[in-house]
């Protein structure tokens, strides 16, 4: 993978709007919707609170990132980049800022309620693949849909579709600790995407596994970013990673210093 | 809508693999449930038995039945039954029998004594008693007839064999017609009485033969002493009435003053009975609250291991979290968890139970009922320790941090 192009766009005086690209539209997502917005945070700050002292991890994040795009964060440890995935996400709450999911402002929701943005808008790919050891893969996929309310048996069919996708339909039945880590994070991949998620947040997705398979597991983010439209955002140390990504964004002490489009993805 | 079905189903399913998956630990934590679901039902089970014993012992005796003992009810009213204090005779229970609160009456005398018939021996009750002896004590004739008035007045060498001793003497003879020999007297058998089986205090009250008490006193004991007069009362309500009449009519029979104590006492069975019963029903229910509080241990038990699954489970319940399970979905989970531990508890413990009851039932002369009645209060019971002792770890998993629980090692 090349390295990107940086493209910064200066707006509003000091504070720095990072756009997604229109040029990521039409292509792979196979639709119109490159152009349309699904995140937009506004001056997002998030600070921490250890005893006396407090610490602010994210100081003022403006970002929008489009429907369908596959965007990569990368920055030095202890940036703010796990914080920032986990506001994107809708698992924590912002100090302040306003954050905007598809045009409904969720910066002030309860607990119940993102967690129902959670199972409908967001899946989920740790480091460490999270997935419930006692469960069996498919059910480790269905488990989005248990908390949707899908029947069954639809659940299962969806289930195994979405295993397909990422090649591990006999796999089904095995239990996480029966497959190598690449396949449990390909079954964190059919988690993600089986509820028709539209977005995925990927944290160090490859983090614990070596190259050839890292790669693989990238392969499959690709194939769900352009065959399902679904907007991915990976945060990577690895420069090789956040290479497949189509626009990389730096984070450096909790504000964004640079934006730039990867061409070679385009 | 959510299907509550494919829910609960696999929520079911999830406590039953971690049930699976930690049987010892599982099995340790259900076991004070298991022993106090089960020390509940074995003891309600010798309750429901000494009651029932009781309800039956009550209805042999009778309806509406008084007692006539001789004797000072002051002395503590210890009967010996053979040796008689000499102040009640047959003619006392003739008086009595005029009372207008009395229906019928009995006197009665009874003595061990060896029964002969064709060289077979057999040693057993020989019951002296009225014709009225079969209504009185509710006691139906199965084959032949029980002996008349007319025989009585006559004193008869008739008498009415209980089961016992008829198979003990006939073996499958017919016994109606034959002759039996008592203390060198010959009597000719007219009835078979019906099987009654055991009382609550294990006697076997089919080993019994029934004699008229005139030929009792007259020819076999040779005496004009009784050693009880059976009364049966008009009516529940005539009991205490006629109680008083009895008394006053023997005072005044037997000379007796008003500042002296009477030579006899009437003793009101059926009130005797039910006060048994009653404390009976006492003891059930305490012995059963000493086992509900090994329920209540057993509680707690679960409860200990509920906070420890938590804490273990931290990262599959930031995981399920982070899929979108909202609070009440992880405390639904963990609180199905804590249920079925403690209703399977309560399931083995009610077999448990169950075989405690019958062997005390096989193996010592306690009459033990399994209803169903318990049983179904055992199962909610534990239930209800279930949800009750593993609400407190659910709520507290409920309330996790997703972003903590994920990041939980
Ligand atoms: N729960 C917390 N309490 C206090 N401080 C926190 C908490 N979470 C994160 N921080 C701090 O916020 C800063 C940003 O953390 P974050 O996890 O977002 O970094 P990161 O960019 O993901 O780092 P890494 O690459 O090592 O994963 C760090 O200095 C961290 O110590
Ligand atoms: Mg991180």
């Amino acid at each position: 993978m090349n390295s990107g192009i940086i493209k910064e766009q200066a707006k509003d005086g000091d504070i720095l709007k990072f756009q997604g690209n229109p040029a990521v539209s039409g292509g792979e997502s196979g639709t119109a919707n490159g152009n349309a917005q699904m995140i937009r945070l506004e001056d997002i700050r998030m600070t921490y609170d250890v005893g006396d002292i407090s610490y602010e991890a994210l100081r003022g994040i403006d970002l929008d990132v489009g429907k369908g795009e596959f965007l990569s964060i990368m920055g030095a440890s202890g940036s703010g980049k796990s914080t920032l995935m986990n506001i994107l996400g809708c698992l924590d709450k912002p100090t302040s800022g306003r954050y905007f999911l598809e045009g409904r402002d969720v910066s002030n929701l309860t607990s119940d309620e993102l967690a129902e943005i959670r199972n409908k808008k967001v899946g989920f790919v740790f480091q460490g693949f999270n997935l419930i050891q006692r469960l069996s893969v498919v059910e480790n996929v269905e488990l989005p849909m248990y908390y949707s309310g899908i029947p069954s048996k639809e659940a299962r069919d969806m289930a195994m579709e979405a295993l397909k996708l990422v090649d591990l339909s006999d796999k089904g039945n095995k239990f996480p600790n029966q497959i190598s880590g690449g396949e449990q994070q390909r079954v964190a991949i059919a988690r993600a995407i089986v509820n028709n998620a539209p977005i995925i947040m990927a944290d160090e997705p490859t983090g614990n596994l070596d190259s050839v398979r890292g790669a693989d597991v990238m392969n499959f983010f690709k194939k769900v970013n352009a065959e399902r439209g679904v907007t991915i955002i990976l945060v990577s140390h690895d420069k090789n990673i956040a290479n497949y990504g189509r626009r990389l964004i730096t984070v450096k002490d909790g504000v964004i210093i640079s934006s730039s489009i990867i061409e070679a993805n385009l | 809508m959510k299907p509550v079905k494919f829910v609960f189903f696999l929520d079911l399913k999830s406590a039953y693999k971690t049930f699976i998956r930690n049987k010892i630990r599982s099995f340790l934590t259900i076991l004070g449930i298991v022993i106090g679901v089960g020390a509940v039902i074995a003891t309600v089970s010798i309750g429901q038995g000494a009651s029932e014993a009781i309800q039956s012992s009550i209805n042999a005796m009778g309806a509406n039945m008084l007692m006539i003992l001789p004797g000072s009810s002051s002395l503590g009213g210890v009967h010996s039954g053979f040796g008689v204090l000499p102040t009640l005779t047959l003619r006392d229970a003739y008086a009595i029998r005029k009372l207008p609160a009395v229906k019928t009456d009995s006197g009665m005398m009874g003595m061990a004594q060896q029964v002969v018939w064709r060289g077979n021996n057999w040693a057993t009750l020989i019951n002296g008693a009225n014709s009225t002896f079969s209504e009185i004590r509710n006691w139906p004739v199965a084959k032949g007839t029980f002996f008349s008035h007319g025989q009585v007045v006559s004193a008869a060498n008739v008498a009415v064999i209980g089961n016992t001793a008829a198979t003990e003497l006939f073996g499958l003879i017919n016994p109606i017609g034959h002759t039996i020999i008592i203390k060198n007297i010959p009597f000719t058998v007219v009835g078979l009485l019906s099987i009654r089986g055991f009382n609550a205090f294990g006697q076997d009250q089919d080993d019994i033969v029934v004699i008229p008490i005139t030929t009792m006193l007259e020819k076999v004991a040779g005496t004009t002493w009784v050693h009880a007069i059976a009364v049966s009362a008009k009516s529940a309500k005539d009991t205490s009435k006629a109680q008083s009449e009895i008394t006053a009519l023997l005072r005044q029979r037997h000379h007796i003053p008003a500042h002296k104590a009477s030579d006899f006492f009437v003793r009101n069975l059926t009130q005797i009975a039910q006060t048994a019963n009653s404390s009976a029903n006492t003891f059930t229910v305490l012995l059963g609250s000493i086992a509900a509080v090994s329920l209540l241990v057993g509680g707690i038990g679960i409860m200990n291991i509920m906070l420890v699954s938590v804490t273990e489970r931290t990262r599959e319940i930031g995981i399920r979290m982070a899929v979108g399970a909202k609070k009440k979905d992880i405390l639904k989970q963990f609180l199905i968890e804590s249920s079925v531990l403690s209703l399977f508890g309560g399931v083995l413990g009610i077999g448990a139970g169950m075989g405690i009851s019958s062997a005390i039932s096989a193996f010592s002369p306690l009459k033990t009922i399994v209803t169903m009645e318990p049983v179904i209060i055992a199962l909610i019971f534990s239930l209800c320790v279930g949800i009750f002792f593993g609400f407190y770890p659910a709520y507290k998993a409920s309330r996790m941090n997703p972003v903590e629980a994920l990041r939980y090692e």
